[in-house]
């Protein structure tokens, strides 16, 4: 059965209603100053490390030095760790936990959905929202890093390191896109947007801190301990099951053009404890690799974290089709 | 009928093979004020749903405005404007931002929205509290704003869930003068209440749900004389010898009860008063009061109800 009109009617209404109440809720206000004060403290922690490398060694030796910005600092954990465990995860929820059930408990849904407008132009208008509001402040997160870092390195980045730190600008982005699916998806499921935002920091905990734990309990039960490659390699699978870790991946990679393969730093921070290094057949250890070839390494990673995104989107939009509208 | 704007033919809608509303139809015209009435759960809401295409037809037709809410949803909701019961608005947003959103959704451009937004507001006497934010609302003010909702749309069919539930007696009789002026201007209004009294006074025609199924259709007059057989109830509180006789020979009078010391009930097919009072003065007697009762929808479906309570519990 052919319904009359376009599903999108009503799209870019809600669209522009959603970002401005998110521009104006407190929860986003507060978000954007600890945003802010990341960014400063990213780049006022991690120059003097930098510096201290540059005194050491001439820049054509490691030509990379600005993206050590983003990849290293002084901070207690890393800036990519610290998005991808927490700023990230945390700044979706707080926009989407109570997307859907916001209307219902306001009794705003149904006076909503009987304007001339189908439930995917309410749905597709908030996602977009969301991922607007993220990536709009993803973008001055990463503007300020940039310019505050030129600023205090007094060093340019060049255009490979732009194109790098922009493939993890657009990679933070999904990556957020895919925790507002997450919590659009309780926020249709549970009625409470108390019950939802707890389900979804209770299952942000768990991918990030139970998970690991998980995954290599997991990987003792089916592996022996004298193949140590065998171990790490099944360990990384069970840890993939997590979209942090695939995060962690696609940014550990994209930020360092000596890694060669998805394995090494596995297996460099495994030798690295009895001081060893492995070398790649055919490679010369340490030389950097293009862009490119970084983005080839970690695309499967990349596609499963979009493929994350839509199946909990559309799940999410079942769900809501077959919703009754009232309470 | 002629022109109807509503109609539904059978209409049932089941929950797990549980029908909610069982085969119901119905009909309203256009410009008529039209009430679903009955108890809280009866299906009230869940009919209204269906003919706005807000939720899946299990069994039989709806029709608005000669569309089929199923098929062309946008087409009805276009033209139908809904106030749903307790409806809710954007708290942080003011009086007017809410209806600029709902303005927006309906595809009217700036020039129109801003014109429309400030007449109906004025209209549901919301004028001064234009910019003030919906969170500092009453629930009467809340209603009326839905209400304002409806006539920006210039909706030919306004459909009204519980309008009255919850407001205080002014704000009732307040609503009551926006719904018989939405009337006047051509709109059909469909309400639903389980607040009998207070929409008989603005209902042509009412059905009276009860378990899914409509009980009785009828405009309020019509469904007295049916459930209540006689149409009048006159009350006459006398003093004096032999009353009661004289009051059962008065033309017209079918049954004269006795409701008290010197105070009878007569139940006639019209308004008996001025033969009453002659036959009470003529029978020597002392006449204190005389009233009439018009047929309340109140007692009307008390009475259905009680004398059909065995059919209600068998379903």
């Amino acid at each position: 059965m052919r319904r009359e009109g376009s599903a999108l009617n009503g799209f870019g209404v809600v669209m522009l209603k959603e970002i401005a109440d998110h521009f104006s809720s407190i929860i986003v206000t507060v978000l954007l100053a600890g945003v802010t004060a990341v960014a400063i403290a990213v780049v006022y922690l991690g120059i003097g490390p930098i510096k201290d490398t540059v005194s050491g060694l001439a820049i054509r030796d490691y030509p990379f030095l600005f993206l050590l910005l983003f990849s290293r600092s002084s901070l207690p954990v890393a800036l990519p760790t610290l998005l991808s465990q927490a700023l990230v995860p945390w700044f979706a929820i707080a926009l989407g936990f109570d997307a859907v059930n916001g209307e219902h408990n306001q009794r705003t849904l149904s006076r909503i959905l009987s304007q001339p407008i189908y439930r995917d132009a309410l749905l597709f208008g908030k996602f977009a929202a969301g991922l607007f509001t993220l990536a709009l402040t993803f973008i001055m997160l990463w503007l300020m890093i940039i310019g505050l870092g030129l600023y205090g390195l007094g060093l340019p980045p060049n255009a490979e390191e732009m194109a790098r730190a922009l493939v993890l600008l657009v990679i933070t982005i999904v990556y957020g896109g895919l925790w507002f699916a997450m919590a659009l998806l309780f926020s249709i499921v549970f009625r409470s947007a108390a019950a939802a935002l707890v389900v979804s920091i209770g299952l942000w905990a768990f991918v990030t801190f139970v998970w690991p734990w998980v995954a290599a309990f997991l990987t003792a039960s089916v592996t022996t301990p004298n193949n140590v490659i065998d171990f790490l390699q099944t360990n990384q699978a069970f840890a993939r099951l997590s979209p942090v870790a695939l995060y962690d991946e696609i940014v550990t990679i994209v930020l360092d053009p000596s890694v060669h393969s998805a394995q090494q730093p596995l297996v460099d921070s495994y030798l690295s404890r009895f001081g060893l290094r492995a070398i790649e057949p055919g490679s010369v250890p340490g030389s950097p690799i293009p862009l490119l070839q970084s983005v080839l390494i970690v695309w499967p990673q990349i596609v499963g974290l979009v493929a994350g995104t839509i199946v909990l989107f559309v799940v999410g939009y079942i769900v809501f089709q077959r919703q009754e509208v009232r309470a | 009928m002629s022109d109807p704007v509503i109609e539904a033919t059978g209409l049932t809608k089941r929950y797990n093979g549980v029908a909610v509303v069982n085969g119901i139809s119905f009909s309203v015209g256009r410009g008529e004020i039209f009430g679903l009435l009955g108890p809280n759960g009866a299906g009230k809401t869940t009919t209204i749903l269906m003919l706005l295409g807000l939720t899946d037809i299990s069994d039989g037709k709806a029709r608005v405005l000669g569309c089929d809410p199923v098929r062309e949803p946008l087409q009805v909701k276009r033209q139908v404007g809904y106030m749903p019961d307790q409806v809710g608005f954007y708290d942080n947003l003011t009086a007017a931002e809410n209806l600029r959103y709902t303005a927006r959704l309906m595809g009217f451009d700036r020039v129109e929205r801003e014109e429309k937004i400030s007449a109906s507001l004025r209209h549901v006497g919301l004028a001064d509290v234009t910019d003030r934010r919906v969170s500092t609302f009453s629930r009467g003010m809340r209603q009326r704003l839905g209400l304002a909702e409806i006539l920006m749309k210039e909706a030919q069919i306004a459909i009204l869930d519980e309008p009255t539930s919850g407001l205080d007696p002014q704000a009732t009789l307040e609503l009551l003068n926006i719904i018989r002026d939405l009337k006047l201007r051509g709109v059909s209004v469909l309400l639903s209440s389980h607040l009998l009294d207070r929409v008989q006074s603005v209902c042509d025609r009412v059905a009276l749900f009860n378990q899914g199924n409509i009980a009785l259709i009828g405009s309020v007059s019509e469904l007295g004389r049916e459930v209540l057989g006689g149409g009048f109830h006159v009350e006459v509180e006398a003093e004096g010898q032999g009353i009661a006789e004289r009051l059962a020979a008065v033309p017209g009078v079918q049954k004269v009860d006795q409701a008290g010391a010197n105070r009878w009930r007569l139940t006639s097919d019209h308004d008996v008063r001025p033969e009453a009072a002659s036959a009470a003065v003529a029978a020597g007697g002392r006449l204190f009061r005389l009233s009439v009762e018009e047929p309340s929808l109140e007692a009307i479906y008390t009475q259905y109800f009680e004398t059909h309570e065995g059919a209600r519990h068998a379903t």
